[in-house]
């Protein structure tokens, strides 16, 4: 078995379900994220266009973080979820370093690595991750890339030349697809971040939380 | 806002969470450069008992004990910058082989028992001349990872596109050569030939330190989107420019030039002078190298 997600950009209306339930099912402290959406907004007014990409853990099949934790507490799950041992991580944030995603996140209240584990704990009791439940329009599809009649299988059969994956040139072979988008979701270097460009509040740096 | 953009292409972020910040600062920065010292004190010292004999007989007991204070204060900060500090053991009870990070700790930790034990025989006047020798040869053979193993943990750091092994391993060693030479010309130790050797290796290592960065600086756009994108930091107008500018002209440049004026002029306290310049020149280019890959937003 070998898990996998894919979500449909084409579909995603950046409602951000996916993201509140993410919060609440894993507990994940304020100003942290396991999952988000971001807004990239793109073209000359009046001719603009708004689209939404729901970024998580990308669950590699080889995985930086689980290469250079020192510990093993970021480790493979036999069904090929990238899962973290809290107890495990001694905090060195080398995981934080090596994920060419941003994915993972220093958690302030326990000190130690955290990301998007595809709810693992959900998973092994055969319930969907969160945010695929939450998702009110099926953007998010969850399940098993070994099984020619799962559902995420066969939306990849139908959607062939039209699914990417982030950072393909890292070799990092991700376990989380998206079809319908492009450069501008899915390269962080193919959009622009500024101050005072933002719909609620100004983009900034958190100061680093947690530990020191 | 987004009516002011001009081309279709110009995509703007209007939506997103804060972005972290760094994440390793400047207790990473404090650790690589102590460790520089802790190791290149090594280095060098063994090429000086080597070469010049019983005419530097105070280095055998100089080179383990700043080997130790140094490496002390490596460790100690390393250790600090684990947000589970108390867990540290799990590395060496749970250890994972294909990380850098595992890998170095082993080494760091046989290395500074060694040179403990060397420093307290030294000391306590419990070593003698075959035992410190053999001790000597297991330490110079230990500082040599130990001095390098960093660059391999940036370069596992596969986000960091800047961090790149084989510059980075360059970077290291010359970083130990440039803080093993420093440190005993500060100390004044040795004659004029000694001096003069410490010299050269301060002048020639902060040359090739400086032409490493210029490469980067000048060329490293070529090999990667990200590390064009990393640059930007310190080029003009990038955030971290003057305190680039100020790494490379007090670490590598003034050294330089001091050291072949003191050379001509027979200056001690200017080799002194290019020694801390370039001590606390390494500390700045080396803290800005760390930070500005972690600018960059990967997402």
């Amino acid at each position: 078995m070998k898990l996998g997600f894919l979500v449909d950009l084409a579909l995603c209306m950046g409602c951000k379900g996916c993201e509140v339930s993410c919060k609440v099912e894993n507990e994940v402290p304020l100003s942290m994220w396991r999952l988000r959406v971001k807004y990239v907004d793109v073209g000359t007014f009046p001719e603009t266009k708004r689209t939404f990409t729901p970024l998580r853990c990308n669950h590699c099949e080889n995985a930086p973080c689980e290469r250079i934790c020192p510990v093993s507490a970021l480790h493979y799950l036999e069904n090929g979820i990238v899962n973290v041992d809290k107890e495990r991580c001694i905090g060195c944030a080398g995981c934080v370093m090596a994920c060419p995603y941003g994915a993972i996140y220093i958690d302030p209240e326990t000190n130690t690595a955290d990301k998007c584990t595809y709810c693992a704990h959900r998973v092994a009791g055969g319930m969907m991750p969160a945010c695929v439940v939450a998702c009110p329009v099926e953007a998010n599809i969850f399940g098993d890339l070994d099984d020619p009649t799962s559902n995420i299988s066969m939306y990849i059969m139908e959607h062939q030349g039209n699914v990417k994956v982030r950072k393909p040139e890292k070799n990092t072979h991700p376990k989380h697809f998206y079809t319908s988008g492009g450069e501008v979701n899915l390269n962080p270097l193919a959009s622009k971040r500024e101050e005072g460009y933002n719909l609620f509040n100004n983009i900034t740096h958190l100061k680093h939380v947690g530990g020191h | 806002m987004v009516e002011h953009t001009t081309a279709a292409t110009d995509a703007i972020v209007t939506l997103d969470v804060a972005l972290p910040g760094i994440v390793w600062g400047w207790m990473i920065t404090l650790n690589m450069w102590a460790k520089s010292i802790g190791t290149g004190v090594v280095l060098i010292g063994v090429y000086l008992l080597k070469k010049y004999g019983d005419r530097v007989a105070s280095v055998k007991t100089m080179m383990p004990v700043i080997s130790f204070i140094f490496l002390n204060i490596f460790l100690l900060f390393t250790l600090l910058d684990l947000h589970q500090p108390f867990r540290m053991w799990h590395i060496f009870f749970y250890p994972h082989w294909t990380s850098a990070i595992t890998v170095g700790a082993w080494l760091a930790t046989i290395f500074t028992g060694i040179i403990f034990v060397m420093a307290a025989g030294k000391i306590l006047n419990k070593i003698n001349e075959e035992q410190y020798n053999k001790l000597m040869w297991a330490a110079f053979v230990f500082a040599i990872p130990v001095t390098l193993y960093t660059a391999t943990i940036m370069g596992e750091a596969s986000a960091r596109e800047l961090w790149q092994t084989p510059t980075e391993l360059l970077q290291m060693a010359l970083a130990a050569f440039i803080g093993g030479s420093a440190t005993y010309l500060i100390l004044g130790v040795g004659d004029r030939n000694v001096k003069r050797d410490l010299a050269i290796v301060l002048a020639v290592s902060a040359t090739l330190s400086f032409i490493v960065y210029m490469g980067e600086y000048y060329f490293g756009a070529m090999k990667a989107e990200e590390v064009a994108a990393t640059i930007a930091f310190v080029k003009d107008g990038g955030a971290y420019h003057t305190m680039f500018w100020l790494g490379q002209v007090m670490g590598y440049i003034v050294p330089v030039a001091l050291v072949i004026f003191a050379l001509r002029t027979q200056s001690n306290s200017l080799l002194a002078l290019a020694s801390v310049l370039a001590l606390a020149g390494l500390w700045i280019a080396k803290h800005v190298w760390l930070v500005i890959p972690q600018l960059l937003n990967l997402s």
